[in-house]
């Protein structure tokens, strides 16, 4: 069990932003961003070697401020964008940017971590996501699957859908919709649905998370209070395209099916403090990773809400020729829905957790003092779910 | 029976004067059946007439047709056996004598000093006479408004009499004519058995017919069945009392009499009567053919199974609680007049009988659950209103402990009212309590755990309902004190309040050694305390999320970078002390003060700022010095090493110290996530350092450990040091003094 044990990274700085290679599928590598007011922030690429279970980092200097949020394209492994505070005198802005990590870094490099530092590589900016009619950046979300040429950016109470263009080197406003209502409305965060052609996104502002179409970029849906306080993070199921899963100030995770919006369909409260992140694994959508401000990682087993067939449905001739009955039983007896494991090595508020787009049996969590932790998810039940 | 003086009284032949009058006297007319034709009117004067003339009768006859004229000459052709001598006359005499005197008595025993002749002969002829005035007797009392019980007598006496002598032709053509008029009879009978009457009426009638030979079986067939249209109209008589079953209308009408006057009524008619019935239908037909073959028993049963539930409809009118006294006297005199209708008749439905009680008296006790209950909504509503009622300034409502010593004391009082009104139902006096399903079953089934066990639960589901409910969507959430009211409620429940209840419905219900298994008073004790739990935790998180609110809109809100130099503590901040003071007091209302780290000893205001303030530049040194980033965080993560991991929202114990713990801690601990998102300047530090040296000021004595609130004030302070851009802090006096000015 020894290489179940959790591998953790330090940063200097204190980070928010984690995301994973999406283009990558081979190597398990993570990008995380800083936040500093005084120093240069950082992008740190790392790179786990899940043999040797070693880390390697490169860092990339980001210049233009400190990083809130960061996404990568689903299709080419350098192209990334990032959501920073730009501050001027009295004026704190938050933009963002798409950019071209170096070449060499794409793919990994095994450089020493030593030389690592001195010799730091600066990022090749792209193209710049014009907001300055629109308000702050809260993130940037690249289209699911696609080609890496369109992406979402919400901005206050703006929706805003870009082409990228000339290889990235050009963002052109292709559609934009705005929330209006009372008050001074503000998308904390948003999820492009991988579903319905990616057609669809979700928001969440304050309490409440609407569904809207990107080609009409009208609202689909809308949980009205959602959450009893603001909705921090959404994610929807890799697996059920009606499946959305939110968390948020009141401690809770919550399952919706879209079509039903009055109800969740279930609702987890394993957290002592705020919730501000919920991702499903990708592959096995019944795993769910939540990371919270009471410094805590938890990963949850929805067996009764995922697309995982409740049991197994293994032949019976099959198993009639095997002599283990003994097996056969164990194997048949379905799961409940649980908390498999709350992991405790972090001991600051947990900001972001990402499931690796490599290995869908390993996660990262960021936590704010800028400790990154690589877990896995325990065998028993990795084996309990391919056997 | 037919009543009329007994042939005895007469034992000289001679009508004593007084009786003669009467029209039902045998004797008078007897004797003047000749004379006048059938005709009643002259009985008084023919009564006088001396019984010699009666004798000379046989002429009369001659006047009714010749058939009599032939039975004239009956006499003397006996006299003419007599002489004989032959055993053939010597026969016939006993049988003469068995069949005319009980009857006639006066004319077999006449041996007056009027009577001519040997008294044999006398006696002979006297018998002879009655024979032949039998048709006529017959015929006068079998007419219609006549006395069809002596014409039976009559019949019966006479009957063994001419049959024996049926060869004779004059005895067959009197017995040929009595058949006649008794076949009439009975027919007339039988068409008034058809159009009813009243039960002794019936009877009578049944039992007349019987006399005449008629066929039993046909007869109790049609005895049921006219006795059961009787008891069909009275069912129908009780059925009319009942409303309707309309399940439109939204409510029937009260039923017009209360429910003692219909079972009364009930029992008074058809169940007296049911009784009537089997009785007379036991003396009429027992032994017979064709009648015991559980005839009565199915019929009574069907009745009766009628009756219970025109019963069972008319209980399942009785709305609300209404009298509950008077429903158990109504079952007890339905139960006892029950019992003397089961001694009669054994299978009329004892145990559907006792079902209906047993079922009355639970659905009673069900009605009182939900009585309680909504006596329970009832006061949680004003509490509520109470609660909610704006007071004058100045003038305290009432406080929290009233409001729940009232809210306890009712529910209480009125549960023992309820138990007091169910025991009525096991009362010595009663009948049915000596029932083994009120002796056992009731008791433990339908009261202590139907009753008390589930309003128990109930309360307790209900309270932490207020907990769970879906507040946040939608529904108007409780008002914080209530939850902390039902809080303690539920907390008092565990801790006497149960246990004193279920002792007191043991004593007063004891339960039996055999009975069913009771639910254990410490697994309802766990269910309260859980509910406590819950709801002082839901009261945690409201109050913890209310002042975070105002704390997180505050720093959201502000432009943290252009501020200005601060000059006095944000008003949002004394607010948040203010709110958690008057936290704290109600909370004290109904908690105990719990228990303090005892480091804290120097716990008055003067001191405490004097160790804030030695210990102060320390706290923001980290942030100060523009050292390493890596000395900064290996600072803050070495201070994380030595405190303890807080669990923000967490449970909390009861008591008032830990309460208001852990709403400053979600308080705290949402300032402290609000600033991590927010970019300072100079000014905006130290405004967030005002705030904090002043919430330290008043909010460190509300927490069970003061460390708990200074650590994280200083994860604020090194946070918003963290996100300034110019971290210049301000002189520690200075913040002093601006928080002292308040």
């Amino acid at each position: 069990m020894e290489d179940d044990a959790p591998v953790i990274y330090g940063l200097e700085f204190q980070a928010r932003a984690l995301t994973p290679q999406t283009a990558e599928t081979d190597a398990i590598r993570f990008l995380v961003g800083t936040q500093s007011l005084r120093y240069d922030n950082q992008i740190h690429i790392i790179d786990f070697d899940d043999e040797n279970n070693i880390i390697n980092k490169n860092v990339l200097l980001h210049q233009v401020g400190e990083i809130w949020h960061i996404s990568t394209s689903p299709a080419d492994k350098g192209v990334l964008a990032t959501c920073y505070n730009k501050t001027s005198d009295s004026k704190v802005m938050t933009c963002a940017a798409v950019w071209r990590m170096p070449k060499e870094l794409e793919s990994g490099s095994h450089e020493s971590p030593d030389d690592s530092s001195s010799n730091t590589q600066t990022l090749e900016l792209l193209c710049h996501l014009d907001n300055t009619a629109h308000g702050n950046m809260a993130c940037v979300m690249w289209e699911p699957m696609g080609d890496g040429k369109k992406i979402i950016s919400l901005a206050d109470n703006n929706i805003l859908l870009w082409d990228l263009q000339e290889s990235s080197a050009k963002a052109v406003l292709s559609s934009s919709a705005a929330l209006e209502g009372k008050g001074q409305l503000k998308f904390t965060s948003g999820r492009w649905s991988p579903h319905h052609n990616c057609t669809q996104i979700a928001t969440a502002n304050d309490t409440t998370v609407r569904g809207w179409d990107t080609r009409s970029m009208r609202q689909i849906y809308c949980i009205e209070n959602a959450h009893g306080q603001l909705v921090r993070d959404l994610d929807f199921n890799p697996n059920k395209q009606y499946y959305l899963a939110s968390c948020g100030d009141d401690c809770k995770v919550k399952f919706w099916d879209t079509r039903n919006v009055t109800e969740p369909v279930k609702t987890l409260e394993e957290h002592s403090h705020w919730v501000w992140n919920v991702r499903y694994n990708h592959s096995h959508d019944q795993l769910i990773l939540t990371g919270s401000s009471d410094s805590r990682v938890i990963l949850s087993n929805m067996v009764s809400i995922s697309s995982e067939p409740f049991g197994h449905m293994v032949d019976d001739d099959e198993l009639s020729d095997q002599e283990d009955q003994h097996q056969e039983e164990k194997i048949k007896e379905p799961l409940q829905d649980s908390v498999i494991a709350t992991y405790e090595e972090h001991e600051d508020s947990v900001y972001a957790v990402e499931w690796s787009s490599a290995d869908p049996w390993l996660f990262a969590s960021l936590s704010y003092d800028g400790r990154l932790v690589i877990n896995r998810v325990p065998r028993a039940l990795k084996y309990h779910i391919l056997l | 029976m037919a009543p009329g003086p007994p042939p005895a009284a007469h034992p000289r032949g001679l009508v004593p004067p007084a009786a003669a009058p009467s029209p039902r006297g045998p004797c008078p007319r007897a004797r003047r059946a000749g004379g006048s034709v059938g005709s009643d009117r002259h009985d008084g004067a023919g009564g006088r007439l001396p019984r010699r003339r009666g004798r000379s009768g046989g002429s009369d006859a001659r006047g009714k047709g010749r058939k009599y004229r032939a039975g004239a000459e009956v006499p003397a052709r006996w006299r003419r056996w007599r002489r004989r001598g032959t055993g053939l006359a010597a026969a016939p005499r006993p049988a003469l004598a068995l069949g005319v005197d009980p009857g006639g008595g006066r004319l077999s025993s006449c041996p007056g000093p009027n009577c001519p002749g040997p008294p044999g002969v006398q006696a002979l002829l006297r018998k002879l006479q009655s024979l032949v005035e039998v048709p006529g007797r017959l015929r006068r009392w079998a007419a219609p408004g006549g006395e069809p019980a002596r014409a039976l007598r009559c019949h019966a006496r006479a009957r063994a009499v001419l049959r024996h002598y049926r060869h004779l032709p004059s005895f067959r053509a009197i017995e040929d004519e009595s058949h006649a008029i008794m076949a009439d009879l009975a027919q007339r009978l039988r068409a008034r058995l058809r159009c009813g009457g009243t039960y002794p009426g019936l009877t009578e009638c049944v039992e007349m017919l019987l006399q005449l030979e008629e066929p039993p079986e046909e007869l109790c067939q049609e005895f049921l069945s006219h006795a059961g249209t009787r008891l069909e109209a009275e069912l129908a008589a009780l059925e009319a009392e009942l409303p309707v079953a309309d399940p439109s209308a939204a409510a029937t009408p009260p039923p017009a009499s209360d429910i003692l006057d219909f079972v009364d009524r009930g029992s008074s008619a058809f169940v007296g009567n049911l009784c009537l019935l089997a009785a007379s239908y036991r003396s009429l037909f027992e032994g017979r053919p064709g009648a015991g073959d559980g005839r009565l028993e199915a019929f009574a049963a069907s009745l009766t199974a009628r009756y219970f539930q025109l019963l069972e409809r008319r209980l399942g009118l009785e709305r609300g609680l209404g009298d509950t006294s008077l429903l158990v006297r109504a079952l007890d005199r339905f139960h006892r007049r029950l019992r003397a209708l089961l001694e009669l008749l054994p299978a009329a439905g004892a145990e559907a009988g006792a079902a209906l009680v047993a079922r009355a008296a639970r659905e009673r006790v069900d009605r009182y659950l939900r009585a309680l209950q909504t006596f329970f909504l009832g006061c949680l509503g004003d509490v509520r209103q109470a609660l909610a009622a704006p007071r004058p300034p100045g003038k305290e409502g009432p406080g929290l402990p009233d409001l729940l010593a009232t809210l306890a004391s009712s529910i209480l009082g009125q549960l023992k009212a309820v138990l007091a009104y169910v025991q009525l139902f096991t009362a010595k006096d009663v009948a049915f309590a000596s029932l083994p399903y009120f002796k056992g079953e009731f008791c433990v089934e339908a009261v202590r755990e139907g009753l008390v066990v589930a309003f128990v639960r109930w309360l307790c589901r209900t309270a932490r309902g207020f907990a769970d409910g879906p507040a946040e969507r939608g529904a108007p959430a409780a008002p914080p004190a209530l939850l902390l009211l039902l809080a303690r409620l539920c907390l008092d429940y565990e801790a006497t309040t149960i246990s004193y209840i279920l002792t007191l419905t043991d004593e007063q219900f004891p339960p039996q050694d055999t009975g069913p298994v009771v639910t254990p008073g410490p697994a309802l004790c766990a269910e309260a305390r859980g509910a406590a739990q819950r709801l002082l935790d839901h009261y945690v998180q409201v109050q913890g999320a209310a002042v975070a609110q105002m704390l997180r809109k505050s720093v959201e809100t502000r432009d943290w970078l252009g501020t200005v130099e601060p000059r006095n503590v944000r008003a949002v901040m004394k607010r948040v002390v203010e709110d958690i003071t008057a936290i704290d007091v109600q909370v004290g209302q109904l908690f105990e003060e719990g228990v303090r780290r005892a480091q804290s000893s120097d716990s008055s205001r003067r001191a405490f700022s004097v160790y804030s303030s030695s210990r102060a530049p320390g706290r923001y040194a980290p942030s100060y010095t523009p050292s390493a980033p890596m000395d900064t965080h290996l600072l803050s993560n070495i201070q994380k090493l030595f405190s303890e991991r807080i669990d923000i929202f967490s449970p909390v114990e009861f008591n008032k110290v830990s309460v208001l713990t852990g709403i400053i801690k979600i308080s705290l601990k949402t300032l402290l996530e609000c600033v991590r998102l927010r970019t300072l300047g100079r000014f905006g530090l130290q405004q967030v350092q005002v705030d904090g040296h002043y919430l330290q000021l008043y909010l460190w004595r509300f927490a069970a450990d003061e460390r708990v609130v200074q650590g994280l004030l200083d994860e604020v302070a090194a946070s918003a040091a963290h996100r300034c851009l110019d971290p210049v802090p301000m002189e520690h006096s200075v913040v002093e003094l601006i928080c002292e000015r308040g």
